[in-house]
């Protein structure tokens, strides 16, 4: 047990000089990687903070229905009462058109436009909180809402935020889709990286083989190369997308002050963080076995 | 020790390297393989190693069935042997200390006790004093002493030797017979090839003498 830890401390060391005799071809092997896997994750980011927005709107589900203005009093109280018993309506809020038109004055700060109407411009108005937060069963409780008698507008609240979610899906699915294409990419640079050094280093492989090396100790350095290429390529990454996501949010601030929103890009989180170096390090990994896969049982000792 | 029966290897091409070639060699004996070149010598002890395999016989070595050995055990039948190869097969990489270090390293010893071990093995063969320096810069000869020391910086029961004194000048040669004379004093096996009979004239041990692949009686 020792044993096997003492020589894996000494291969992870050989692997590091190996590194340092070939450092300017090793850095950049290790900037493609990074630069390959920011992009790919840094857009999935972006994605993310959109999309964590959207959620937000999405949060409270709620359809607002503007009567007409020729309604009565009576058919008023009678649709709301109808509303009420509606199978597929949780809640229901009614905000009389005097009401509506105090708040308006309220949060415009338009009173002295507003106290020069001579009437009222704005209709009764139900807000309704369905059961149902599904997109499809809220347009079809819309389109029957739609049908009922003295109903001016019946309008989704938060329609925009599913079909920006839709957007949202479909943009993720083409970084994944990305992200594959880049992963094989990586995965064969490492291949050939290994596969030189596995030429170079034919006389070794010999000498150890014919003094009773097993493949597993052949392999070993050549593992962890891929391994650490990849971990350091993973981190190159992490840095490149959180200092360019953090310089973006510094902009980012001034736009959104002006909209009076707090919105910001989200940075990349630990669990974000702990799968791109894992997966940068396997893909390192993978590139390795298969090219050492692939060459070292052909170099046997004459 | 080892055990030839009745073995045959052709080369891809047709060569016939050996031709029923039988011969048993106990544990502790020092033999001597001789012939002319091309007789089949260095056949002869790759199949010993399992570098190359027979067409037909059995090779059995310390109680193994060597000619079909599978290649996940073939690592650790290596490592009971010492071999020493006539183009030394030495790395010039690293130094000198590095290339006898290698055989302990692959097979996982603690670092403080093999420096000690490597040590040793380089004072045997005298070249304790150019542990650090790179091997590029030792003379053939020294480089033949620095194959002879990590083979048998493992403590191997058999040696083998492949023209371990070609091209060398008289004196290395015989440093290099006496070093192998002290291991057969100590017990171990020794199988050593050579074309030159008159340096093996100056040492007791067997000689299996082969001739165009087959063995003479």
């Amino acid at each position: 047990m020792k044993n096997l830890l003492v020589s894996h401390v000494h291969v992870l060391r050989l692997t590091l000089r190996r590194f340092l005799t070939t450092p300017l071809s090793s850095l950049l092997n290790i900037l493609v990687f990074g630069i390959a896997l920011s992009l790919p994750a840094g857009m999935y980011l972006l994605l993310k903070s959109v999309q964590s927005l959207a959620e937000q709107e999405v949060g409270t589900q709620q359809i607002s229905i503007f009567l007409s203005m020729d309604a009565s009093r009576n058919e008023v109280t009678q649709i709301g009462k109808q509303l009420k018993q509606h199978v597929g309506i949780n809640e229901v809020k009614f905000v009389p058109r005097d009401q509506a038109l105090e708040q308006l004055k309220q949060t415009t700060g338009l009173t002295d436009v507003i106290g020069g109407m001579e009437q009222n411009p704005l209709p009764d108005a139900y807000i309704i909180y369905p059961e149902t937060s599904d997109a499809e069963a809220l347009e079809a409780l819309r389109d029957e809402l739609q049908k009922w008698p003295n109903f001016e507008h019946v309008q989704l609240d938060s329609a925009w935020a599913y079909k920006l979610e839709a957007m949202l899906k479909f943009g993720l699915l083409a970084v994944l889709f990305l992200a594959v294409l880049l992963s094989v990419a990586l995965v064969a640079v490492t291949f050939n990286t290994i596969r030189l050094q596995i030429l170079t280093q034919r006389e070794e492989i010999e000498v150890s083989k014919l003094i009773g090396a097993t493949n597993a100790f052949i392999r070993r350095p050549f593992l962890y190369f891929g391994l650490l290429q990849g971990l350091m390529g993973g981190a190159v990454a992490w840095v490149l997308i959180t200092v360019s996501l953090y310089l973006l949010n510094s902009s980012l601030s001034e736009l959104t002050h002006l909209y009076t929103s707090n919105f910001a890009l989200l940075l990349p989180s630990v669990g974000d963080s702990t799968t791109l170096l894992l997966l940068s390090a396997y893909l390192g990994w993978l590139g390795a076995w298969l090219s050492v896969a692939q060459h070292l049982w052909k170099i046997e000792p004459r | 020790m080892i055990q030839f029966s009745k073995i045959c290897k052709r080369y891809p091409g047709g060569y016939e390297a050996l031709k029923n070639v039988s011969f048993e060699i106990t544990e502790g004996e020092m033999i001597f393989l001789t012939g002319h070149s091309g007789a089949g010598k260095s056949t002869l002890l790759k199949l010993v190693a399992a570098i190359e395999r027979p067409n037909s016989g059995s090779i059995v070595v310390k109680g193994q069935n060597v000619s079909s050995i599978k290649g996940g055990a073939l690592p650790y039948l290596r490592r009971n042997l010492g071999l020493i190869f006539q183009d030394h097969k030495i790395l010039f990489d690293r130094s000198v200390f590095d290339n006898v270090m290698l055989p302990l390293q692959i097979c996982g010893f603690d670092h403080r006790e093999s420096a000690k071990r490597v040590r040793a093995a380089l004072d045997k063969v005298g070249l304790l004093k150019h542990e650090k320096t790179s091997p590029i810069a030792l003379s053939g000869g020294e480089q033949q002493l620095l194959c002879i020391a990590r083979a048998i910086v493992n403590r191997p029961s058999i040696l083998l030797a492949d023209e371990p004194t070609g091209n060398l000048d008289v004196d290395y040669a015989r440093d290099i017979m006496n070093i192998f004379n002290s291991f057969h004093q100590v017990g171990v096996t020794l199988l050593i090839s050579s074309h030159d009979e008159s340096i093996l004239r100056q040492f007791k041990g067997r000689v299996l003498a082969l001739k165009n692949g087959m063995l003479c009686p």
